[in-house]
């Protein structure tokens, strides 16, 4: 069974793109049991979509997403001009900038997709399963001949869609607007590597996505829900980082210590703070965008002999971040796992 | 294929130490009208999602259609309809978009899918409220609404869960009858579980007592009667007035007629109790010792009857078995 739903969620993803946007009319006499299913799979796929759209949580989402990215592109380009330096490793890649420089006030694009990026995910999952069961709908779509597991892998994938589709219309834009307003068009580089940092902020607004799903198949109350999902995002961005502080100070090495010590010491610091999906992405992503970062730890003497400081070209600096890439989408990959065992053993009674 | 549109063997469903459906057996012929009648808490639901294969039995089967729903759940929701208890709608959605969207599921065509829903719409008499929003449904509406939505796949089967309930009584009775007629016309079997008497006497062909888990008894209405009052199955009340005679010498005047059994005064009528039916002779007994005749019936057991002495007196239930 599983090898089917992923090949019709692959099917679906990718051959049919173009009819997921417009429902196929011409062929929908159920040819085989596959082809029927797979319109079933098809219409909870919409059904999701257009909800998502209509409703004013979405809109007012998109409306607060829009505004802060506009607002720190606006600071990106008020200072670009400052930006470029001669001898700057990075002198070439100006049109990275416009997603990582923020003049002081406002945070840069990248720095909010990581920040807002978990409040889209949340939203639009916490409530996915719940609040069909409360409204009663549940088990009235669990009587109609489809799989259980397809309302779980539709409305997963309904909202990636949503969500895939946002990011990269905005990520689009500010590139549009950028373009416009600094009159350097980006190199196949720039635009390859933007290309994999909005791919790599869909892995990371799909993680909260499945951690808020894997919440709504667990608690009944849609307000229990979303505020699971909330407050495990609010330890992450705000609690943790201050536990690894106290950690740290608690650990630090004195000043004579060895080298072998103070080694040790920042391997734990490192290790702590990838627990952290917003690390993960933040790391992962100004090595996108920056691309002169090098290295994600500690280097000694000898490694650095030698290096020249230049740029990394688009294949090395995904080597440089694949660990992180890898671990996120583990990470999505276990909350939607543990939602799928969970939906799968609950028996679903009316209200 | 047997005849059968249901068959239950044996079925067991256990929640930890509790057992919620008990060893069930029950066969329910193609084009029957069906009442699971029990009070909350039977097992009805539960019964009613193991023959969906919504939940798995822990032992026993269920055939329906002869398909086993424990391993081919898809292939028998597709020719069961179900309508759960308290169902519900997608409230910000039209009454049309609701049905569409659970024929899509079934994957049928938009073509044929939209004249069967204008078709349905019609016949639950909501063709006006096609295009309100759900939301905006009374619950009698939306009961009328998910029967629509049941039948949308044009199903062998259908399974109403508590169907009547929170609808007003004139409601109930326009919705019970649209329920008959419907599964004459599609030549529907209709399994339908109530804790209501009077509503499943009115529709069933045939009934089961189902009660902790257990069907106690099947069959329609006056064969579980029967079954029921072994010993005394008619009743015969009679208001009698003369000069104060008292109940002892109205005994002992109609005792001598074949069949009668007991005789007692409930309130101001005589209630006598007979293994057959003996009315004709009660009567004229009395009018030929000179006594007045003031009121005679035969009193029929509803399911009333039989519901009380199932539920209310379990320890009887074993006496007579």
């Amino acid at each position: 069974m599983n090898v089917s739903i992923k090949k019709s969620i692959l099917h679906t993803l990718f051959t049919k793109a173009g009819s997921l946007i417009k429902p196929n009319r011409g062929n929908q006499v159920a040819s085989s049991r596959h082809q029927y299913l797979n319109n079933a799979f098809r219409a909870i796929v919409f059904k999701e979509v257009s909800d998502h759209v209509r409703s004013w949580r979405f809109i007012i989402l998109v409306a607060i997403i829009a505004l802060t990215c506009f607002g720190s592109l606006y600071a990106a380009l008020s200072v670009i001009d400052k930006a470029v330096k001669p001898n700057d490793p990075e002198g070439t890649f100006i049109f990275l900038k416009l997603f990582t420089l923020s003049d002081g006030t406002l945070p840069s694009y990248a720095v909010y997709i990581s920040f807002l990026g978990p409040l889209l995910g949340i939203s639009l999952g916490f409530d996915a399963i719940n609040s069909e069961h409360n409204r009663g709908t549940l088990s009235r779509l669990l009587a109609q001949p489809i799989h259980r597991d397809y309302i779980l892998n539709a409305k997963f994938l309904g909202s990636l869609i949503v969500i895939s589709v946002l990011l990269f219309a905005l990520g689009f834009l500010v590139m549009g607007i950028g373009l416009i307003a600094i009159g350097i068009p980006p190199t196949v580089e720039e635009f390859m590597r933007i290309i994999a940092f909005i791919l790599l902020s869909i892995v990371y607004v799909a993680f909260w996505l499945n951690l808020s799903i894997f919440f709504s198949v667990r608690f009944r109350q849609t307000a229990t829900s979303a505020l699971s999902g909330i407050a495990v995002w609010l330890f992450f961005s705000v609690f943790y980082p201050m536990i690894i502080t106290m950690v740290s100070k608690a650990f630090q090495p004195s000043e004579f210590a060895s080298a072998h010590e103070i080694a040790g010491y920042e391997r734990l610091m490192s290790v702590m703070l990838y627990l952290l999906p917003n690390q993960l992405f933040s790391v992962a992503t100004s090595t996108l965008l920056m691309p002169s970062i090098r290295s994600l730890g500690t280097l000694s003497m000898e490694q650095m002999t030698g290096a020249l400081p230049g740029p990394l070209p688009i294949g090395q600096s995904l080597m440089l971040v694949w660990a992180q890439v890898t671990a996120l989408i583990a990470a999505t990959v276990l909350c939607f796992a543990l939602s799928y065992v969970s939906f799968m053993r609950k028996e679903i009674r009316s209200r | 294929m047997s005849g059968f549109a249901i068959e239950l063997v044996g079925l067991t469903k256990k929640y930890g130490s509790f057992t919620a459906v008990d060893h069930l057996n029950l066969s329910i012929k193609k084009g029957e009208v069906f009442g699971l009648l029990g009070p909350n808490g039977a097992g009805k639901s539960t019964t009613i999602l193991m023959i969906l294969g919504l939940t798995d039995p822990a032992s026993g089967h269920a055939r329906v259609c002869g398909i086993d729903p424990t391993v081919k759940p898809i292939e028998v929701k597709r020719l069961v309809g179900y309508l759960p208890e308290d169902v519900g709608f997608y409230d910000d959605r039209t009454g049309y978009d609701n049905l569409m969207y659970t024929a899509r599921l079934n994957s049928i065509p938009d073509a044929e899918a939209q004249q069967r829903i204008v078709r349905l719409l019609e016949r639950v008499g909501l063709s006006g409220e096609a295009g309100k929003k759900t939301g905006t449904y009374s619950r009698g509406m939306r009961q009328r609404l998910g029967l629509a939505d049941v039948l949308i796949k044009n199903p062998e089967i259908i399974i109403l869960d508590e169907p009547t309930l929170g609808i007003d009584p004139k409601g109930v009775r326009e919705f019970l009858n649209l329920i008959l007629e419907l599964s004459k016309e599609e030549g529907l079997t209709v399994l339908f579980s109530s804790h209501h008497l009077h509503q499943v006497q009115q529709v069933c062909d045939r009934v089961g007592l189902f009660v902790k888990g257990k069907l106690l008894a099947e069959g329609n209405v006056q064969s579980l009667a029967q079954k029921l009052f072994t010993r005394s199955p008619y009743v015969i009340e009679a208001g009698i007035s003369g000069n104060g005679e008292s109940v002892k010498e109205i005994a002992s005047l109609l005792k001598p007629i074949n069949g009668v059994e007991e005789i007692a005064l409930k309130d101001k009528y005589y209630e006598i109790s007979c293994t057959r039916d003996a009315t004709a002779e009660i009567a004229k007994e009395i009018v030929a010792s000179g006594l007045s005749l003031t009121h005679l019936s035969r009193k029929e057991y509803g399911l009333d009857d039989i519901y009380y002495r199932y539920f209310e007196g379990g320890e009887e239930h074993e006496r007579i078995n």
